[in-house]
């Protein structure tokens, strides 16, 4: 376990406050709502040291973390940037014009599906579903959902996020 | 109009806050809930012939009864909102706007089945929820509608909110139970079903949001009434997530009694479909049910109306008919290619496969391959019979419906709509630049009598 990753006094008290929700000796159920807080708190992906981190504060092995880890898709296993736009695609939102916003923020922020921009502001990830169907196209950013996009729409997004005024939390 | 039983309130301003709520009525269902026996609940819920919202339609009475109860072994419910079928989005509707009607349907279920501690999980990527859920499983517990000694009944019960963390196949129950206990979401073999062996191998009854937030109702009025309400064994009332090519897409509360025609083209739900096109298919229960075309979707193969409820929608099994599902009722209009829609669920499926049984595995890759090779002009004849020979090898033949979901959308877009594949295969130039739907007006689709 590295020496030099821990969670902030408050975090660390969230946590216990998580594994509290289970009986005794079931602390492993605490792992997704710990993981989700370890990569909001260290720097929005997560490092095999932050990994291991939260292993070592859950009991259990790191490669139990890891598999989990690696299995559900919210969980960012290499550096993102600091808004990551998950533009749905599926089905509904496909049909209601996903792939013209995904091709306009590819031009635009000149960078291909899962990658991030130079400049470390902006990683594309295409979603498949977002639970937004009736609202799309759509795209995540950070805890929000942003709906019936339009390509003015993600513009104004874009800008409002590079003058640091998009909520992501 | 249509009854309203579980959005009847949704206009409210402040109906998220328990005090406005309460003041609507709200937990009165729990107070009477709380005077009855445990089984005399179960009674009604089971006179209420409440069906399992969730997408499989099981009685949920019936699935409460086989609860196991050996002694002292905890149980426990668990409520699942991990809703992540393309289509779907009702159960976000009465999280965010009215989550103490969840709350409250949570507490009488719980009071019915014996679970002291009971969870909600929901899919990670509907972030914001969990914070509107946890103030009001708060504002519960400072009124005395949960913690210990309910209402001074010596019930105790608390709720808490679980975070996955995007994945599908979550929704499945054993996979939620696996991510619920912090694994991987890999669905478990049955039996033991949950109701013998659940959460941490306790005996577990595992339902929807639509299902649990139904008891407040069922409750309030009585099941018997409740089941006075739809039609047939389609009783009460069902929230449909309306999207895609219409006038009014969102969340619809109906009774089952009306038609496919009423509610799609009526002011009172989807308004019609959008800039005034034609009708092209509807797939009515979230991604997974067969997609039909337009002539079958409103009119049975009888020529009967076909009805928004679990019997008519699949009127003629699969080859004619569809399903209920989860009601999510996803609409195209003429302009839209069947092949590229069905490519996207197809890589749906594909992306969200567990990866645990080969066929599914495996087969979903290979159907999004092929269906990405002739959307984009580069298929052969033999390829549509390819990939109807895989969707055919994949159902049935795992170990979760994951398998069956991913093969039901291919299989009903090739009965149904052979010819576009084969446009896409005999026009390979034509396929690369345009969309069918655009490019090719032939209409292969008999028009409906209302569009024609």
């Amino acid at each position: 376990m590295s020496e030099t990753i821990a969670f902030k006094p408050e975090s660390l008290a969230q946590v216990h406050k998580i594994i509290a929700r289970y009986p005794e000796g079931r602390q492993k159920s605490a792992l997704l709502p710990v993981l989700h807080l370890a990569q909001k708190e260290f720097g929005g992906w997560l490092d095999v040291p932050v990994m291991d981190y939260v292993a070592g504060l859950l009991s259990i092995q790191p490669i139990e973390v890891y598999e989990v880890a690696t299995f559900y898709t919210m969980f960012n296993m290499k550096p993102v940037g600091k808004y990551v736009l998950e533009v749905c695609r599926t089905g509904p939102c496909m049909v209601c014009g996903s792939e013209k916003i995904l091709k306009h923020i590819r031009t635009k922020l000149n960078i291909k599906d899962g990658e991030t921009t130079e400049d470390g502001m902006f990683t594309l990830k295409p979603a498949e579903c977002l639970g937004a169907c009736g609202y799309a196209p759509m795209m995540q950013l950070g805890k929000f959902f942003h709906e019936n996009l339009t390509i003015e729409k993600v513009d104004e997004i874009l800008d409002l996020c590079r003058q640091g005024q998009v909520a992501l939390d | 109009m249509s009854k309203k039983l579980l959005l009847k309130d949704a206009h409210i301003e402040g109906i998220r806050y328990f005090e406005t709520y309460r003041k609507q009525g709200g937990y009165t269902a729990a107070e009477k809930a709380l005077k009855m026996t445990p089984d005399e609940i179960l009674e009604e819920v089971k006179a209420s012939g409440l069906r399992g919202r969730g997408g499989a339609g099981f009685p949920t009475g019936m699935k409460w009864s086989f609860l196991a109860k050996p002694e002292g072994v905890p149980r426990h419910l668990v409520v699942n909102a991990d809703e992540s079928e393309p289509g779907t989005f009702k159960d976000r509707y009465l999280m965010e706007f009215l989550p103490h009607v969840l709350i409250e349907g949570m507490l009488i279920s719980s009071y019915c089945l014996g679970s002291n501690v009971s969870y909600i999980y929901i899919r990670g990527e509907y972030s914001w929820i969990p914070d509107i859920l946890e103030e009001a499983i708060e504002e519960a517990k400072a009124a005395g509608f949960l913690g210990k000694n309910i209402l001074g009944t010596g019930f105790d019960c608390e709720i808490y909110v679980q975070r996955g963390g995007g994945a599908y196949i979550c929704g499945e129950e054993t996979a939620l139970l696996e991510s619920l206990e912090g694994k991987r979401g890999n669905p478990r073999l049955k039996p033991p079903f949950p109701a013998v062996k659940g959460l941490w191998e306790r005996p577990t009854v595992v339902n929807n949001v639509e299902s649990i937030a139904a008891i407040v109702p069922i409750i309030d009025i009585t099941g018997a009434e409740y089941a006075k309400i739809g039609v047939g064994r389609s009783t009460g009332t069902k929230l449909i997530s309306a999207c895609g090519n219409i006038n009014k897409p969102g969340v619809y509360e109906i009774d089952m009694t009306i038609t496919v025609e009423e509610f799609i083209y009526s002011d009172e739900y989807c308004g019609g479909i959008k800039d005034g096109k034609k009708l092209k298919a509807c797939i009515p229960g979230g991604s997974s049910v067969p997609i039909v075309p337009a002539n079958l979707l409103l009119r049975t193969v009888n020529g009967e109306p076909r009805y928004m409820n679990y019997e008519s929608l699949a009127d003629g099994g699969f080859a004619t008919g569809t399903m209920m599902g989860s009601g999510g009722f996803i609409v195209l209009d003429e302009d839209q290619c069947i092949v590229e829609h069905t490519m996207t669920l197809a890589r749906f499926y594909n992306h969200e496969s567990c990866g645990q049984c080969t066929p599914c595995r495996e087969g979903t890759g290979w159907m999004y391959k092929i269906l990405k090779k002739i959307e984009n002009g580069q298929g052969k004849m033999e390829d549509i019979d390819l990939l109807w020979d895989i969707q055919r090898k994949i159902e049935g033949n795992t170990i979760c419906p994951l398998g069956d979901a991913a093969a039901w959308p291919v299989a009903a877009a090739i009965r149904h709509f052979r010819d576009e594949f084969e446009w896409h295969v005999k026009n390979p130039e034509l396929s690369q630049t345009q969309n069918y739907g655009l490019a090719h007006y032939a209409d292969p689709i008999p028009a409906v009598e209302k569009n024609a």
